[in-house]
């Protein structure tokens, strides 16, 4: 595997040195590896400050919902904060003037975003690398006018004092704790769901498109159709977790439908590790920690952004946790 | 006929013009990037970052040594052409054979740096940089007061962008370029040393970028924010002209200033999003761009 | 041992989040929150925070016995970073008031958070007149100007010169309309008469069509509701196809000191519009603006001083009521009038609006200028009482 891929060097697809490694190197690893990052994730609110995880959590689903189609379809989308905050302003806009629960603004916030995603996979999946990435760009820059001009969104103002209201009628979200379990009970849905598309035959669909699509043609299986289907499942994610953030924040605001929050994502992804299931979350918890740690210095923040950027492309195109396991002895062959 | 949207024919030929003064600086813009995508196979998300510094070169050599446009109209430029050299040399050289992707991502990095730091140093509200004496004033025409400085842009660009396509397009300099494109061992074969005309090219695309910015100087105000809208409207110029195309870049250009111009008239609320509607009706129809091949 | 390191990384990346000390509360802990390094970075930014220490000193650094000290955030513009800061400085930072906050979305987010956790907060930086409306707050007081101050005064004071017929050349979103909007009713109320409008998608460069229909128009004045780059833009541009010459005024709905530094006095010579504050009003702003210059590198805007402004009767407060309670010192501000350089004679409504004089401005033309930030000519001074919008009509619930 070492020797073919150092000789296929040339031509490999944007996460070729990425390759999926850590869910496969065992079932009891695997189990171990989960129940203590939960056991973390479930203390984090005692040690952390809620809020901080909070956000944290959502950007790292936000992330690996990118990470789905980038990491395992090979397409980079540019357009991803359409659904990121496409989903916000509807769960806000449901949840408040609707009067809606909790779940089923979610529920309205992630279908939204699975219907942009039909809409904008219609029309990117037909093309694939930079051009791809282009249009979905331009798409998502359509959904920000609007979000800007719509009367529901209220344009520079955004969805302002989204109630969190009661979960499934039990659970009161304006309990710190409460919002933190349901927040961190979303990711984990939302996680388990990444690992299941990846491990199932789709998935494995998926990665044979990616290394090698004409071949997959060539067996048989119509490549674009699974594209779609990752593209809407990886739009829905997104949405999930931007439906999520506006709930934990109680606001929707232009800022999630920006196109440097596309550039936000594709930055966490990158840093953490493209292709691995744990990556994203990495980079999501250290992009999030410096912005708030940045924000109490001089530093200007977009400089320091982008040298990590540059920094990541030319140096550690694995990132974080693919070095780790690119590093560690015995990894399988 | 004109009546049918409701404007009379004189208000419609003075927003055409305005339209294609738009459309010259999207031209010149999208011409640098189809001629860096061509050559080089990366999407130059850094190109309104150095666009906005061509403008920002014009007005230090304006306001720290005296020197006025018409200096600026080259030198600005050539600064901005040998930035990007040195990018193209540390950094871009590094990532060609990887996917082109990479290529996206160390640009939009390096963009983020660019204007992050200009932004911390001159802040956001702009400088002021004024018209050249030569060029003030204006011509009535009739339908429409017409400044000169603005007239001198169409001209301007209009002259670089078929004066590049020509070079490109029907000389033996341009005839290597391509066949490097196509073939770069071969044309290594034949004594030409590829990695210089790549950085080369570069340099001559975000140059033209650094022009498109001096000449922009005095309508918009010269601020470290003035690329970041206008290159995502440029890159969709570049998808529905066919990337790599060179006449495709400059003639989208020109036809998508035009057509916002007239959206300004008929429907003002949504030019911003004409070229985005236009670029999926295209890629619908037309996948790989107007003037595009599928690769 | 794969999963123990990952694990770890994990940890760390949380962790390192954590950096907020647990401080003592015999502090008065004031947090400047806004935007430092984007567009309203020059307007407000460090220049606010600068403003806010000068306010401390003057009390010598204690108010009732408990040290001053000044926090400062960068929100990027961002709601939501806003809100989480805002969130933390009361959670786990002691911060007693917040202080700032330009970008409504930012402000009305920090707003919600400071009713429910009872701290007051000082806007200098905001215009939305909701802040002062259906989201007004026992604890929020809205400081140096409002969009309803902006476009109705300016549309009041040039009505009154004489300019009687509007065209608006309108960013089209909500802010951009509510400027619209406003102008509209008052000089509709005055008897004038708006002869038409176009609305230009926000961020547009290039304001060339949009001018050349409003120069179609004959009006008497063409009124910019937009801001930032947009109004600065359009501004240039009108002053290259040569719109003033024709005779027609330009009145921007939203301006500030900074824009029409970097215009320049050529592309902005004769612009109207209103202003909350300007350095070289009287001996006291001259002096105080001098003091801040020595410190910022140039003249304050209406907003830093704003801060200043806010800061000190937040301090002053404190001073009389001996106590940092929220709701006692709330009581104490809107009951001590507010009297310094910025304001004189303000006084704060039910609905936390502070009502002081504001000023229409005409931009002098370069050969009238006597050197750098030397701008204005004030044409009229808005007396508080007409600058600003009647509580009563505000539709704050704290109103009766």
């Amino acid at each position: 595997m070492t020797a073919a891929s150092q000789a296929t060097a040339a031509t490999a697809t944007a996460t070729a040195t990425a390759t999926l490694r850590g869910p496969d190197a065992g079932t009891a690893r695997t189990a171990l590896l989960f129940v203590v990052g939960l056991t973390i994730a479930a203390l984090a609110p005692f040690a952390l400050y809620p809020v901080f995880v909070m956000k944290v959590l959502c950007f790292a689903l936000f992330a690996c919902a990118f990470n789905l189609l980038i990491g395992f379809a090979g397409l980079l989308s540019f357009g991803h904060a359409a659904f990121f905050g496409g989903a916000a302003y509807v769960t806000a806009h449901a949840v408040k003037v609707w009067g809606l629960p909790p779940e089923l603004g979610l529920l309205l916030g992630t279908a939204a975003a699975a219907l942009l995603g039909v809409l904008f996979g219609a029309i990117a999946i037909r093309r694939q690398g930079i051009y791809f990435a282009m249009i979905t760009l331009a798409l998502s820059q359509m959904v920000f006018f609007m979000a800007l001009q719509l009367k529901f969104t209220g344009g520079e103002d955004g969805i302002q004092g989204v109630p969190r209201g009661v979960l499934f009628g039990v659970f009161d979200l304006t309990q710190p704790l409460t919002m933190y379990y349901a927040v961190l009970a979303v990711f984990v849905f939302g996680f388990a769901l990444i690992w299941r598309a990846v491990h199932s035959p789709f998935g494995q669909v998926l990665k044979a498109i990616r290394e090698n699509e004409p071949r997959a043609i060539s067996l048989g299986y119509r490549t674009e159709r699974y594209k779609l289907l990752a593209f809407v499942l990886s739009a829905s994610l997104a949405g999930l977790a931007g439906g999520t953030k506006a709930l934990v924040f109680q606001l929707a605001s232009l800022t999630d439908v920006q196109w440097q929050m596309s550039g936000e994502v594709v930055l966490m992804t990158l840093l953490g590790g493209m292709g691995t299931l744990v990556g994203p979350v990495v980079g999501a918890g250290l992009v999030v920690t410096l912005e708030s740690y940045l924000a109490a210095t001089s530093l200007p923040v977009p400089v320091v952004i982008g040298a990590i950027f540059v920094v990541c492309v030319l140096l550690f195109r694995r990132g974080i946790v693919g070095e780790i396991l690119a590093r560690l002895p015995g990894r399988k062959a | 006929m004109f009546d049918l949207l409701g404007v009379s024919p004189q208000v419609l030929f003075g927003q055409l013009l305005l339209g294609l003064i738009n459309g010259s600086f999207y031209a010149l813009l999208s011409l640098g990037l189809a001629v860096i995508f061509g050559m080089l196979n990366v999407i130059n998300f850094a190109h309104g970052a150095l666009y906005m510094v061509g403008a920002f070169v014009a007005w230090l050599l304006l306001n720290y040594l005296g020197l006025g446009y018409w200096w600026a109209l080259f030198l600005a430029p050539t600064v901005v052409g040998l930035v990007g050299m040195a990018l193209e040399k540390t950094m871009l050289s590094r990532l060609y054979k990887l996917d082109h992707l990479y290529g996206l991502l160390l640009t939009f990095g390096l963009a983020l740096i660019l204007e992050g730091a200009f932004r911390h140093q001159y802040g956001v509200s702009g400088q002021p940089y004024p018209i050249p004496d030569l060029l003030k004033g204006g011509q009535n025409l009739g339908f429409m007061f017409l400044p000169n400085y603005r007239g001198w842009v169409v001209a301007a660009s209009l002259i670089v962008c078929f004066g590049t396509w020509f070079a490109i397009e029907r000389t033996r300099l341009g005839a290597y370029l391509r066949a490097a494109t196509e073939n770069p061992v071969l044309v290594q074969a034949f004594g030409i040393n590829v990695p210089v005309m790549v950085s080369l090219t570069y340099a001559f695309g975000v140059a033209l970028a650094g022009l498109a910015g001096v000449l922009a100087a005095p309508i918009y105000q010269v601020s470290p924010l003035m690329g970041s809208n206008l290159i995502i409207i440029v890159f969709a110029v570049v998808v529905i002209g066919g990337m790599g195309s060179i006449l495709g870049a400059i003639v989208t250009g020109l036809g998508l200033g035009l057509m916002e111009g007239l959206t300004k008239v008929v429907y003002p609320e949504a030019s911003n999003i004409v070229v985005f509607v236009v670029m999926a009706i295209v890629l619908l129809i037309k996948p790989a761009g107007l003037f595009g091949r599928e690769r | 041992m794969r999963s123990l390191l990952l694990a770890g990384t994990a940890l760390l990346t949380l962790t390192s989040g954590a950096a907020f000390a647990q401080m003592s509360n015999d502090v008065i802990r004031i947090g400047v929150l806004n935007d430092r390094s984007g567009i309203y970075a020059d307007l407000a930014g460090e220049g606010s925070a600068i403003a806010a220490r000068m306010a401390a000193e003057e009390f010598g650094g204690k108010v009732a016995g408990a040290p001053i000290e000044i926090v400062v955030a960068d929100h990027q513009n961002k709601a939501d970073i806003a809100a989480s800061k805002a969130r933390e400085w009361v959670d786990t930072g002691n911060v007693d008031v917040i202080a700032d906050v330009p970008n409504s979305a930012a402000a009305l987010a920090v707003q919600g958070i400071t009713r429910d956790k009872k701290r007051i907060f000082l806007m200098s930086g905001p215009g939305a007149t909701a802040l002062t409306g259906a989201q007004c707050s026992p604890y929020g007081f809205h400081w140096a100007y409002d969009n309803y101050a902006m476009a109705a005064g300016t549309g009041r004071a040039l009505y009154e010169q004489g300019k009687k017929n509007w065209y608006f050349v309108t960013a089209d979103y909500a802010f951009g309309q509510s400027l619209e909007e406003e102008t509209t009713k008052m000089v509709n109320k005055l008897g004038g008469k708006i002869v038409g409008s176009v609305r230009h998608p926000l961020g547009s460069a290039d304001f060339s069509s949009f001018l050349l229909q409003a120069q179609g128009s004959k009006a008497d004045v063409i009124g910019f509701a937009n801001a930032g780059a947009d109004a600065t833009n359009a501004v240039k541009q009108a002053a290259e196809f040569g719109i003033t010459q024709s005779g027609q005024s330009l009145a921007g709905l939203l301006l500030f000191i900074t824009d029409i530094h970097a215009l320049g006095l050529p592309a902005a010579q004769g612009l109207m519009f209103t202003e909350g504050f300007y350095w070289n009003l009287d001996d006291q702003t001259r002096d105080w603006s001098k003091k801040f210059e020595a410190k910022a590198g140039k003249k304050p805007t209406m907003v830093q001083a704003g801060v200043y402004s806010a800061v000190r009767h937040y301090l002053k407060a404190v001073d009389a009521a001996k106590t940092d309670d929220p709701d006692k010192v709330a009581a104490k501000m809107r009951e001590l009038p507010v009297e310094d350089m910025f304001a004189k004679k303000g006084k704060i409504a039910a609905n936390g609006r502070m009502f002081h004089d504001m000023y229409l401005v005409r931009v002098k033309a370069p050969g009238q200028s006597k050197g750098p930030w030397d701008y204005y000519d004030v044409v009229k001074t808005i007396p508080a009482e007409t600058a600003f919008l009647d509580p009563a009509l505000s539709g704050c619930p704290l109103v009766k």
